[in-house]
């Protein structure tokens, strides 16, 4: 069985708890390398997400994401708005009026978000960004389509955003405010793949 | 953390609110979505500018509603930039048909956010130029970062080109002349002091007692590198040498000194910061036609202070003279 709009309900209300969690953990994450707000925009976001969603409750999962992606946009703000308002956007319109969502049209929406967050960002692998989670995220995704099994696609790809933000540690930024710092970027987490990977990592929670 | 303030989450609200009070007879402040007009716009047939950028960075942009200068401001949450939600609306309230500059500093959320926002009001029929301010020389290597950032010399772009579309020039002048101020004007800062973000509640960065980040960016990001503290002579030097060398100035060329305040530097330190940098241009043959010396683009309560030079030509020269009234700069009315 597929993943239905309830599901999406559950991804968004699970990520809102995430980013209201980690506020602080993104925050401190944020202060070395870029400029401490990365935690408050993403906490704030996704509660005026819930307000939305409770106000008119989307009837399909990419309408949940459409909503989800112009909520983002209007009260983010800084990189992250613009950059996951597109992504959600992106993978809104994958999805389209499926109610029913299989193993391979998940796999293409998390790829129409990257796609959505190398379009506007312009951040290519190995940039320390948010990329560096959805990359690694989306190919895991492709690779567990194959066993037609939505969960283990929802699984790969959240194990494979944890690892990506790992991996972004000794990279060398080149985007966004923390490029400013040069060698003096190296060592740090980029926020912006951790709370890529707290999203992934709240849409399998959302099937359990 | 000791601040003048209600509540973190509230800074950017009350203070827009008292902002409001304060200067309602040159501005106009709208609460949600926030952003704030000129009083009497739309001017008939004039271009409206409109800036916006993170909070924290005061009397930018708001400072510089009024005549001559912006027609509306978008302030962002503190070091954040603001949202297509509110740059849209100003666009459209500041519109009479003659088109809207949208003038924007190198960051990477405020490049972001407004580019959105002139594609959404492009797509309800307004013409938007936008013009770029990247002149802060502290970022080196332009190709593997996000690009040098807008600092000091917005302010002067949005002098000039408030003050061409007040004469009435059209879209693309206005834009051409914001252009031209951006391409001619180069700044460097320096931090003796990090600042606290309210909502962070801890300073942004350490400077241990003496040192000093030269090549500060206005929300506390890195710069060249630390070095121990100096007298201002020594700092001053540090930061124009850069400023004039990237700028190519040479003997004979007419320039205006800025020497801007971060928020925590007393009038009195950057006279002295400016009687250096006087005595250094003059010294190398350049003439400091016009000056300007305060706290005009700010990161909070930082200590420090930047240094822009803009190479003038007449008519910019006579831009800058041009009348303005807003909350922050006014003279010739």
């Amino acid at each position: 069985m597929g993943l239905d709009v309830n599901w999406a309900l559950r991804w968004l209300t699970l990520s809102a708890q995430a980013m209201a969690e980690h506020r602080e953990e993104l925050i401190e994450l944020d202060r070395p390398i870029g400029d401490s707000d990365h935690g408050e925009n993403m906490d704030r976001g996704f509660k005026a997400v819930m307000v939305k969603i409770a106000e008119a409750p989307p009837e399909t999962a990419g309408a949940a994401l459409k909503l989800t992606a112009m909520t983002l946009m209007s009260k983010v703000g800084g990189a992250a708005g613009p950059l996951y308002g597109t992504a959600f956007l992106r993978a809104g319109t994958a999805l389209g009026e499926a109610s029913d969502i299989d193993a391979a049209t998940l796999a293409t929406a998390f790829q129409a978000a990257r796609d959505g967050i190398v379009a506007r960002g312009k951040a290519e692998s190995g940039d320390k960004t948010m990329v560096d989670a959805w990359t690694p995220a989306v190919d895991a995704a492709a690779a567990a389509a194959g066993d037609s099994d939505v969960f283990k696609v929802l699984v790969a790809a959240a194990e494979a955003a944890e690892a990506g933000a790992v991996s972004t540690d000794p990279m060398l930024a080149r985007k966004g405010r923390a490029s400013y710092l040069g060698e003096r970027s190296i060592g740090h987490r980029d926020p912006g793949a951790v709370s890529s990977a707290l999203i992934l990592r709240a849409a399998v929670g959302a099937a359990e | 953390m000791k601040k003048l303030i209600n509540d973190p989450r509230a800074v950017v609200d009350e203070s827009v609110e008292g902002f409001g009070l304060a200067h309602a007879d040159l501005v106009t402040v709208f609460a949600d979505p926030k952003y704030i007009v000129r009083k009497d716009a739309p001017v008939a047939g004039k271009v409206g500018l409109v800036s916006g950028g993170g909070s924290g960075h005061e009397p930018l942009h708001g400072g510089y509603v009024g005549l001559g200068m912006l027609d509306a401001a978008v302030p962002g949450a503190v070091f954040t930039s603001p949202t297509p939600d509110q740059i849209l609306p100003a666009t459209l309230a500041v519109n009479s048909g003659a088109g809207v500059v949208h003038i924007v500093k190198n960051y990477t959320g405020d490049v972001l956010n407004f580019e959105t926002a002139a594609e959404l009001a492009q797509a309800e029929g307004v013409e938007v130029r936008t013009v770029l301010v990247n002149d802060d020389v502290a970022v080196l290597d332009s190709l593997y970062t996000a690009g040098r950032r807008g600092v000091g010399g917005t302010v002067l772009v949005e002098k000039m080109a408030g003050a061409a579309a007040e004469r009435g020039d059209n879209l693309d002048a206005v834009a051409a002349i914001g252009d031209r101020v951006n391409q001619n004007v180069r700044s460097m800062g320096v931090a003796l002091t990090a600042c606290t973000v309210p909502h962070a509640g801890a300073p942004s960065f350490v400077l241990e007692e003496n040192e000093i980040e030269i090549g500060i960016g206005i929300h506390g990001e890195p710069g060249r590198h630390r070095i121990p503290m100096e007298n201002a002579d020594g700092i001053t030097d540090r930061l124009l040498e850069p400023v004039v060398s990237d700028l190519g100035l040479a003997s004979g060329d007419t320039v205006l000194l800025f020497v801007n305040g971060m928020g925590g530097t007393p009038q009195s330190e950057l006279y002295i910061v400016y009687r250096r940098a006087a005595q250094q241009l003059a010294a190398q043959g350049v003439t400091v036609a016009r000056s300007l010396v305060g706290n005009y683009i700010t990161s909070l309560e930082m200590q420090g202070c930047s240094i822009t030079v803009l190479r003038l030509d007449d008519e910019l020269t006579g831009l800058w003279d041009a009348p303005v009234h807003t909350p922050a700069l006014r003279w010739g009315v």
